[in-house]
């Protein structure tokens, strides 16, 4: 069997390593533009930070390749034949194929400003926009960053170490409003504070003003208020990467359609990753999933399919992790920006306005649903188990420290936490019963 | 690819970079200066000057504005990342150790080569603590003990977000300054073996020879004598194992052992420049093993020679006209090589000297025979490990660049595996600089220590090979 791969992101490298592993005499190939090897596009931003050098981003050495068989071919691709199974690169070459998986993520979402075609303006996703941050931040006094996500947050941090005066655009009301509920957006907001970024909350871009060389010079926002800004960092959002599907004519919506084996309109070709739109998402889920860890699950899964061992791509418990400057977050299950009519909403913070849990459960049964951490660390293997079992909030608050995976000599918060919950729901009085640590049980 | 913008350096941090440079500038006319009294004066203006400036400067960087992963820049800035002050800073090391180890011997009359004056400088201080005039060795573990001492403050200052890297930084100071600095000077005020309560063979590899016994037992005093032998003994044979069981290597590797104590606050600023490949890692295990072979032969050789039980050849001096070892039995001989290669070059000039090129950590990693043992112990007789947390690695490389032992820690996290690694001395820097709370050192029970997370499905593919 020839697997092609389009795509050297977490996807498809993940695929590559599964299908390794279930078909040892398989022949695999990536096919990829953005960089020769698999880099980690979280870790772009320390790159930038001087934490690292390019170099340190490959998860895997340069040997780790050739000694699996992972045949490498850095180029685009530009069409591929589904009735043929031939994919055609920039190269001139002509791969032919068995399987074929796209897994080509996402991109910037442009946004349609005046000004936007600007030197000076640009998105950060991939390796080349970092190449490009980096040559036009040389010298800069004062920059603006489009977007209060999370790339919107480590653009900033990252000018701001460069001694950048940099001013975030923010359009909701507080930080990360379709994700975040407010307690823990501002938790978010004291950081910024403290790393003297400005935001204008409630505010989004209306046009790139340019100098006299092309260049930007500053930005007009919605309320009207001129900002002088010699970079602008565009982070709206991404979308997914789907011209080569649209191209062969694949059924695309939002990204690349795929039923629950991720298989595409056309046969024996499957598509994974922040690419893929699922046609029939489960309820609560969405259709289109752009992070670190859906990407890796995706590629897992799509592996066996491709392998010949069909598997449905079952979202799992939810989890994911951020950085907001010094402050850490992770969250698993569902913890939704605006509580719901059938859950309770247990929010913990510490007075320093450095800690805060968020658990939320059911009315009805106590079940725990999600929980938010922040300046936290949670053991992931302990919630998955109580979110997978509906444990109770209850019991769950009694065994918390089963769930710290702090540092030793951190500060333990579980005793205040269940204070906090005794007082706030006296009907369901809890002990702390369980200590943090392995030998805790 | 071009480099990243390097942030601007505040005049304040200038000038405080400035009194560290006059401070160390200082230090040179005091070797070369005929006038003792002026040369003294010059030589505390130095230290002075070289105190304040790097305090000043590690709290100007480090002790304001909010606490939290501080690594700007590191790769960027040439001091930290081979660039030519590094090679600089890594040729005055190196040279400082080569005229230590074997240009600064006292003449027979009080005179200590190149370091003479900086060496008398002492003299009061030496008078104060230990009633006797000052030697190289004095002056060399003064310059360390200040060196533990102030960039400790800066470690802890550049970690204070840490209770953990707090608390182990306090530690290495303080066995540095008690244990390696002030008691041995009391025990030789009070005319007894000046003898370092913080050390243990194999890493001092003496200390357990038939000739450093009879010593202690002779010059130590019935009692004190006796018990600096046991506690040799004990600590070499009875707690390392012990201790190892329950906390890993790290109870002694990151929290008292002076190599590491100096690597861990001085060394701090270049720990990320261990390598990470697997070559290096190969280099590593067929160094360290052999020498830690190579000590314990040596030490058993020495304890059958002195019971008797070798044929004469290995016991009597041999003229064999080998450099080094002419003279001396085949023995003494393999003692002298040791102490030569292993105990001078390895560790001292090799060791600190190569900071700035190859990391703090170059001796721990690939010489020295204590970590070698306690790193067997740490791989098969502990609860030691360090965790991973599910499948929330991102793969972003934090935790093996900030890495001094040279661990590729990310191949293990990404699999969700937990890091059992000999090598692993426990500094708890991945866990630190980790941006998603992935790792996190943990003694737990031995039963699935080497357990993987069900919730990422680790490739089996190779990592070493």
């Amino acid at each position: 069997m020839h697997l092609v791969i389009i795509g050297n992101g977490i996807t498809g490298v993940t695929c590559a390593l599964t299908a390794r592993r279930l078909r040892p005499e398989a022949r695999i190939t990536l096919v990829a533009d953005e960089s020769p090897y698999h880099i980690s596009r979280p870790a772009l931003m320390y790159v930038y930070l001087g934490h690292l050098r390019p170099q340190d981003i490959k998860p895997y050495d340069d040997w780790f390749w050739q000694e699996n068989r992972l045949e490498l071919i850095q180029a685009t691709a530009t069409a591929f034949d589904a009735q043929a199974s031939t994919l055609t690169l920039s190269t001139g070459a002509v791969l032919s194929y068995d399987k074929l998986l796209l897994a080509t993520g996402s991109r910037s979402r442009p946004g349609e400003w005046p000004g936007r075609e600007l030197a000076g303006v640009q998105g950060f996703v991939t390796l080349p926009d970092l190449e490009q941050m980096t040559r036009d931040t040389h010298g800069i006094g004062q920059a603006v960053v489009v977007g209060g996500g999370l790339i919107g947050i480590e653009l900033a941090e990252m000018l701001a170490s460069k001694g950048v005066a940099v001013t975030m655009l923010i359009r909701d009301a507080h930080y990360w409003g379709s994700v975040l509920p407010p307690e823990e957006a501002a938790l978010v907001q004291r950081q910024l504070v403290v790393h003297h970024i400005t935001v204008r909350y409630g505010t989004e871009l209306a046009a790139l003003l340019p100098d006299t060389q092309g260049r930007v010079r500053a930005v007009r926002t919605s309320t009207g208020e001129e900002l002088p800004a010699q970079w602008v960092g565009l982070a709206i959002g991404v979308e997914p990467n789907a011209d080569l599907a649209r191209t062969a004519g694949l059924e695309v919506a939002r990204g690349i359609l795929v039923d629950e084996l991720l298989q595409t309109s056309a046969p024996d070709v499957y598509a994974a990753g922040d690419c893929a739109q699922h046609r029939a998402p489960a309820p609560g889920e969405v259709a289109v999933e752009q992070l670190w860890y859906t990407g890796r699950q995706q590629g897992e899964t799509v592996a066996y399919t491709l392998c010949g061992q069909p598997r449905p791509y079952r979202r799992g418990v939810w989890f994911n992790s951020a950085k907001f400057f010094d402050l850490e977050y992770q969250t698993y299950g569902r913890v939704p920006a605006r509580p719901e009519p059938a859950e309770h909403s247990f929010c913990w913070q510490h007075p320093n306005g450095r800690h805060l849990l968020r658990l939320n459960f059911r009315r009805d049964t106590l079940a725990v649903t999600g929980v938010n951490v922040l300046g936290l660390r949670h053991r992931h293997e302990t919630w998955h188990a109580w979110l997978q079992a509906g444990t109770p909030a209850p019991q769950v608050l009694a065994e918390l420290g089963a769930a710290n995976f702090d540092p030793e000599f951190f500060r333990q918060h579980e005793a205040a936490m269940v204070a906090a919950f005794n007082q706030q729901f006296p009907q369901h009085p809890v002990a702390l019963r369980r200590r943090k640590g392995l030998f805790g049980r | 690819m071009t480099t990243a913008p390097v942030s601007p350096v505040s005049v304040p941090e200038k000038l405080l970079l400035a009194v560290v440079g006059l401070g160390l500038l200082l230090l040179l006319p005091v070797a070369f200066d005929g006038d003792a009294a002026r040369a003294r004066l010059c030589f505390f203006a130095a230290l002075g000057l070289v105190s304040a400036g790097t305090l000043g400067w590690s709290w100007y960087t480090f002790g304001r504005g909010p606490a939290g992963v501080r690594l700007n820049d590191q790769w960027l800035r040439g001091s930290t990342a081979r660039g030519a002050l590094a090679w600089l800073t890594a040729v005055v090391l190196t040279g400082f150790y080569v005229v230590l180890y074997w240009f600064s011997s006292d003449n027979g009359q009080g005179n200590f080569g190149p370091l003479n004056q900086l060496v008398h400088a002492l003299d009061p201080v030496s008078q104060a603590l230990r009633r006797r005039p000052a030697d190289q060795w004095f002056l060399y573990g003064t310059f360390y003990t200040l060196a533990v001492l102030l960039m400790g403050g800066r470690a802890l200052w550049k970690y204070r977000h840490s209770p953990y890297q707090r608390i182990r930084t306090a530690s290495v100071m303080f066995f540095q300054l008690g244990f390696a600095f002030l008691l041995p000077g009391l025990l030789l005020a009070f005319q007894r073996p000046e003898y370092y309560f913080s050390y243990f063979w194999p890493l001092k590899y003496d200390y357990l020879f038939p000739g450093t016994v009879s010593y202690l037992l002779k010059d130590g005093g019935p009692a004190l004598g006796v018990f600096m032998v046991f506690w040799g003994a004990v600590m070499s044979f009875v707690a390392t194992p012990v201790l190892t069981y329950f906390f890993g290597k790290r109870w002694y590797c990151s929290w008292v052992c002076g190599c590491g104590g100096l690597a861990e606050t001085a060394g701090d600023p270049y720990r990320h420049l261990s390598h990470k490949s697997r070559a290096a890692w190969r280099w590593e295990v067929r160094l360290i093993y052999p020498i830690l072979g190579f000590i314990v032969l040596v030490t058993a050789l020495l304890w059958l020679g002195a019971a008797g039980v070798l044929p004469g050849w290995f016991t009597t001096p041999q003229q064999s006209g080998l450099p080094l070892v002419s003279g001396l039995s085949p023995v003494d001989g393999l003692s002298k090589v040791y102490g030569f290669f292993i105990g001078s070059i390895f560790s001292g000039v090799i060791g600190v000297g190569f900071y700035p090129l190859m990391g703090s950590r170059v001796w721990c990693r690939f010489g020295c025979p204590m970590a070698a043992y306690l790193g067997l112990l740490q791989k098969h007789f502990s609860r030691f490990r360090i965790s991973t947390n599910g499948a929330q690695c991102i793969s972003c490389g934090n935790c093996s660049n900030v890495c001094e032992m040279g661990i590729d820690v990310k191949q293990y996290a990404q699999r969700g595996e937990p890091i059992v690694r000999a090598s692993c001395v426990g500094c708890g820097l991945c866990s630190t600089a980790c941006p998603r709370g992935v790792l996190n050192l943990e003694n737990g029970p031995r039963e699935g220590r080497y357990q993987a997370s069900q919730l990422i499905s680790a490739d089996s593919l190779r990592i070493l090979g």
